[in-house]
């Protein structure tokens, strides 16, 4: 695929048996996928942080896309949203309904101004549902509390317009401050498990650098692999690609869908770039505030995963 | 080793904030230095002049002391009866008593001929007047009527005179307009009330002051038999004695003095709010740090927040950079403020000191301004709103 991912060699790493050891023999079979140095698709954190067992990983029910093959990863039915009130009142969505399957990539497209920041903020339990409804992972997000929501925020994943590093932390720490969230890891673990996320994404030899000192491509691919660090079950991304330059741009978005598919997480992507289309499982378009399927126009890679 | 004994640790978020921004570090530790330094300085002024007034009281050889109830303080000492101390001999407790005449005369500088007060004490050469040792033998010489022993740590405007000494030169001077000779020097040090001392017999003194009463003194030095409890007898002396004498206690003696340079004077008032503008110097600097430091990394909270760290967490961040603000900034302002007691040991002779009370309240009071302003610099987090962030 691209030349930027080396292969790490997992087995090699007296360290890192404990963390992902378990689940190399379920998902990847074979060390040859960059992925597979931190794939752990199928277990997560809590699932096996404690144990080195092969069946500790498996039986949890704790949420795995495998445990529940049937439930969506998100569920929106007629969600609606406004800002302002009164005279003011502007409907920014209107009846969205919208449903992602584990492992699914979704590109969401649209004019500017269209609702589509507004629909992620939503999405990611960052902001209060109003009317309409809103399952992650089975779970109601409208009516939820802050506590809840900041809760269910450990397993959604974001990758943001601009990197949003924490200037002050390398890019290993950075990636850190991701798996520092994952329960049960004991701090060796959990940096382990970072360097090998940003050996997964080709920045294993940038692991002390300040984001200041990293490319724009080089960044973004340290906040992938934040964001992947938490083992989150949806992956929410806002034009990861605007500032990058086109080839960058594409690289990233195809290691952002591998590696999240990898893991079993499913991805929805806000994006203008005309290029990628083709690396979605389906294609959403939304016009103020309505959201509607488009036709896929890439081919389907649904059927590579697992 | 660390990540045995530490499993749970987690990115020191709060240094790696403060130490990749060097610049700004290095400005909130000179804000806070700067802030320990000046309360390092008005509190050791305020306790070296409380301190420098009893630089006499504390070497007494006495168990209790008799004075005037007219007594204030150490610069008016007014007279009573020699008598009453011949009373006090009667008790079984007591094993020995000193009258000691006490009074400010003007000394006359060898060297300029300019005139200053200095505080001259009178007592029978041979008696213990301090607890010094050895210091009775060097009093021998005061019973030559018209020699007295001069404090060598006075201040230098009496004159070079111990330094005339050590070269052997014969000192003779006026003290209230009478000639004396020094015979000798002692280490006594001034005090907040007495720029010098000198000591002499009662027989001199009271050549000097010849208007005195007889059979007055100022202060009457008691000590008594081994064991005896000093509270004790002063109650039953208070009872015996007649109203024209007050009776303390070595310690209270030294706290009654202490007490009317705290409360007769604006010393105390003088130099706590000058620790005090210290505080609020310190307070202000580190809240503008951490204030603008948490603007500064605003969307950065709001993306933590965003993965879903509680806010608790995040507080705590800015609490540990208060915590570790007050640490860092302590220890220069500590080294700093040893330096400058040197400095005022040698300027002024008072007695200033880095006490563990002292070190600690100071310690405090860093630690309170630091923590306080990163509780006001937290409301600022409330701001940080991850839906922003898209």
């Amino acid at each position: 695929m691209s030349s930027t991912h080396p292969s790490p060699a997992p087995a090699s790493d007296p360290d890192s048996g404990s963390v992902i050891g378990p689940s190399l023999s379920h998902r990847n079979p074979g060390p040859a996928s960059p992925a597979a140095a931190s794939g752990n698709g199928n277990g997560r954190g809590q699932g096996h942080g404690h144990g080195n067992g092969h069946g500790h990983g498996h039986g949890h029910a704790n949420g795995t896309p495998g445990a529940t093959p049937g439930q969506p990863s998100l569920v929106v039915h007629d969600l609606e949203h406004w800002f302002g009130s009164g005279a003011n009142r502007r409907q920014v969505l209107d009846r969205v309904n919208l449903t992602i399957h584990p492992g699914e990539v979704v590109l969401l497209t649209g004019p500017s101004g269209c609702g589509k920041t507004t629909f992620l903020t939503l999405v990611g339990a960052l902001r209060q549902v109003m009317a309409g409804s809103v399952q992650l992972f089975g779970q109601e997000l409208a009516g939820a509390g802050r506590r809840e929501r900041q809760l269910l925020r450990r397993q959604i994943g974001m990758i943001f317009q601009g990197h949003n590093l924490l200037r002050c932390l390398s890019a290993e720490q950075n990636v850190q401050m991701g798996a520092d969230l994952l329960p049960g890891l004991g701090y060796r673990a959990r940096r382990d498990l970072s360097r090998q996320w940003l050996r997964a994404v080709g920045l294993g030899d940038h692991l002390g650098k300040l984001p200041h000192d990293l490319s724009g491509g080089q960044k973004q691919r340290v906040a992938i692999a934040r964001a992947l660090a938490a083992q989150p079950r949806l992956l929410l991304a806002d034009e990861p690609t605007a500032a990058l330059d086109s080839r960058t741009g594409r690289e990233v978005v195809e290691l952002l869908r591998r590696l999240a598919r990898d893991q079993g997480c499913s991805v929805l992507m806000v994006t203008h770039d005309p290029r990628i289309p083709d690396v979605a499982d389906r294609l959403v378009e939304m016009e103020d505030g309505r959201l509607s399927e488009a036709s896929i126009t890439g081919r389907s890679l649904s059927g590579s995963v697992g | 080793m660390l990540d045995h004994l530490w499993p749970d640790r987690r990115i020191p978020l709060s240094w790696l904030l403060l130490t990749r921004q060097p610049g700004r570090l290095l400005v909130a530790l000179a804000g806070i230095s700067f802030a320990g330094i000046l309360m390092f300085l008005q509190l050791g002024f305020r306790d070296g002049l409380f301190d420098a007034s009893v630089t006499l009281h504390k070497r007494f050889a006495a168990d209790l002391v008799l004075v005037s109830p007219r007594t204030m303080s150490s610069i008016a000492m007014a007279s009573f009866p020699r008598r009453r101390l011949v009373q006090v001999m009667a008790d079984p407790d007591v094993a020995g008593t000193t009258p000691v005449h006490w009074n400010f005369l003007l000394w006359r500088n060898p060297q300029t001929r300019t005139t200053r007060s200095i505080l001259a004490v009178g007592f029978e050469p041979g008696d213990p007047l301090f607890t010094d040792p050895g210091l009775v033998e060097r009093t021998r010489v005061l019973s030559q009527r018209g020699r007295v022993l001069f404090d060598a740590l006075s201040r230098p405007e009496f004159g070079p005179i111990p330094a005339w000494y050590k070269q052997g030169r014969t000192i003779e001077t006026e003290v209230a307009g009478k000639r004396v000779r020094v015979a000798g020097l002692v280490e006594l040090g001034p005090s907040f009330g007495a720029d010098g001392n000198l000591l002499t017999s009662s027989e001199t003194f009271l050549s000097l002051m010849p208007d005195l009463p007889p059979g007055s003194i100022e202060l009457g030095l008691i000590r008594l038999v081994p064991g005896a409890d000093p509270a004790s007898v002063a109650a039953r002396l208070r009872a015996q004695l007649p109203e024209d004498v007050a009776i303390y206690t070595k310690q209270g003696f030294v706290e009654f003095e202490k007490n009317y340079w705290r409360s007769s004077t604006a010393i105390g008032f003088i130099f706590t709010l000058g620790a005090a503008m210290g505080f609020v110097v310190g307070s202000v600097i580190v809240y503008q740090i951490l204030h603008s430091d948490v603007s500064d990394h605003l969307p950065e909270y709001a993306t933590l927040m965003a993965m879903g760290y509680p806010l608790p967490q995040l507080l705590g961040v800015v609490a540990r950079e208060g915590l570790l603000l007050a640490l860092l900034g302590y220890l220069p302002a500590w080294l700093a403020g040893q330096g400058l007691y040197v400095l005022i040991r040698n300027g002024t002779k008072l007695p200033v000191a880095m006490d563990g009370p002292r070190s600690l309240l100071v310690f405090g009071m860093i630690l309170a301004m630091c923590l306080g302003s990163a509780l006001m610099a937290m409301r600022k987090l409330g701001d940080a709103d991850p839906a922003e962030i898209f």
